[in-house]
């Protein structure tokens, strides 16, 4: 018959022969295979204790920024939220009360900022939209969890600590 | 008629440790068993429990123990439970007669490092070898279910088959040793060459019907689980399954053994004799010897696991009548031929 293409291979179909049907040298020769991989740098990384390195462009868990007097840059202005493409960020704004001025930048906060890490797709589009710097992301991932809930991270998780309290402390 | 409580105590004595030696070598040849083929495969293997793991195989029996145990109600009760009990008491039987090392000198009393001396001491191992299959036979029958069935009937005509072979490699040894004794066996091949010299070809046969003989891959179709759902301990749960697999580690620690025995010098090295210490502590460094030889054989048993896949089952009895078997023939003729042509 002839053939379609040009890339055909004759395929060896003679019967084996007596030392070949032994079986031995064949097993020999992929022992000495696995022998090989003994020696082999081992690809495990034992997680916990080693992680690997990320690449300095890589995107985790996000954190909300503060200014230098330890103020919230937010202003639940809702950019990223509406930048998301997953859907993953729900934020209820609140107006700042006279004397908050040392928590809240401007006059208007985030009373509630919630980030569901299972929807999110770590894009960084949040990022890239936020006018105030206040969102970014960070080299870390999120940690395995039991429940659903665990993964919906609020204010108290995303912030960080205020710039102030750590001199005191 | 005098009893010798002495000499039963110390018979107690030297059963008990062999038991508990082999049962803790099965018990960490599950840990080995892991290490090697995560180590072939590129990986770290059980690293958790303990140091390097080291608790893990008293995790995994500690876990076997907690398991529900689940007698299927349409199988034979009785025989469900004789079959894993049957392969565990078969297979530590066969230690009785290997000899571990010399004679221990203790308090004038002369101890020697066996249980049983008895010149018949492989006969006595291929009559208990075959008891072994009625383990599996049993188990898999009593289950009930068509694939331990299947998987049973594998078990008894591959054990069959290459029991032939295997006794066949022998007659070859025992031709040219003279004695059955393994005890015997041994001390020739410490005053004279190691019998690997004399039979590199009755080793070999012997080696791979070990293999068939423990149902160790390539020859592991009793346990095939992409065909028979897991083999012929497939309705076991709890410690039932764990004396079967047990039973499988204690059935390769002791052929390791007697592989070292007849064709390695057993507790024999070389120089053994012109050391020039203590004769109690030259029975230790046999001892030693042996079992750094048990160990190797362990580590072969289980490189070959993790590099060859399973045989087909054709393949398999064609491998052991028309090459095995002619191939024991052979070597047996040509031992007898030299044997002949030595007189």
């Amino acid at each position: 018959m002839q053939a379609l293409t040009t890339r055909v291979k004759p395929v060896d179909r003679r019967p084996l022969t007596f030392v070949e049907r032994l079986y031995i040298p064949s097993i020999l020769k992929g022992m000495m295979i696995t022998f090989k991989h003994i020696f082999k740098k081992k690809a495990t990384v034992n997680y916990p204790e080693e992680k690997r390195p990320f690449s300095p462009v890589f995107r985790g868990l996000h954190i909300l920024n503060r200014d230098e007097e330890g103020r919230e840059r937010c202003t639940a202005c809702g950019l990223c939220a509406v930048a998301c493409p997953a859907e993953a960020i729900t934020m209820e704004a609140a107006e700042r009360k006279p004397g908050e001025e040392n928590l809240y930048r401007e006059e208007k906060y985030a009373a509630r900022y919630e980030i569901n890490m299972l929807r999110c797709i770590f894009c960084g589009f949040c990022e890239e939209a936020c006018p105030k710097d206040a969102i970014y992301l960070t080299e870390t991932f999120a940690p395995a969890h039991y429940e659903r809930k665990g993964f919906i991270y609020g204010k108290p998780d995303l912030l960080i600590p205020d710039p102030k309290e750590k001199q005191t402390v | 008629m005098v009893i010798d409580w002495v000499f039963i105590v110390e018979k107690l004595a030297l059963i008990s440790g062999v038991l508990a030696l082999s049962l803790g070598v099965a018990m960490y040849s599950t840990w080995g068993e892991r290490k090697v083929a995560a180590i072939i495969q590129d990986r770290r293997g059980p690293n958790r429990a303990g140091f390097m793991g080291l608790l893990q195989p008293l995790a995994d029996g500690g876990k076997l123990f907690f398991k529900e145990e689940i007698i299927p109600t349409n199988s034979h009760r009785f025989l469900f439970i004789l079959g894993p009990s049957v392969a565990m008491l078969v297979a530590c039987m066969t230690s009785a007669v290997i000899p571990w090392g010399d004679v221990l000198t203790i308090a004038g009393r002369q101890i020697p490092l066996q249980v049983a001396d008895i010149n018949i001491g492989i006969l006595y191992i291929f009559g208990v070898v075959s008891l072994g299959v009625y383990g599996i036979m049993l188990g898999g029958w009593a289950s009930n279910n068509k694939f331990s069935l299947l998987a049973s009937v594998r078990a008894a005509s591959q054990i069959i088959s290459y029991e032939l072979a295997l006794g066949l490699s022998l007659i070859a040894l025992l031709m040219f040793t003279g004695s059955l004794s393994l005890k015997d066996i041994v001390e020739q091949q410490r005053h004279g060459l190691w019998n690997i010299v004399y039979q590199p070809l009755g080793f070999i046969i012997f080696l791979v019907c070990a293999f068939a003989e423990c149902n160790r891959t390539p020859f592991d179709l009793p346990e095939a689980e992409n065909e028979l759902n897991g083999g012929y301990h497939l309705e076991y749960s709890s410690m039932k399954l764990g004396f079967y697999l047990f039973a499988e580690y204690i059935n390769m620690f002791i052929s390791s053994a007697l592989m070292a025995s007849l064709y390695f010098g057993g507790y024999s090295f070389p120089g053994m004799d012109s050391l020039g210490l203590a004769p109690n502590l030259v029975t230790i460094l046999g001892f030693v010897a042996l079992f750094i030889k048990i160990l190797l054989f362990l580590f072969f048993f289980m490189w070959v696991r993790w590099t060859i896949p399973r045989f087909r089952y054709d393949q398999l009895m064609r491998l052991g009548w028309n090459i095995m078997i002619p191939l024991a023939l052979v070597n047996m003729l040509i031992t007898g031929a030299i044997i002949l042509a030595r007189q």
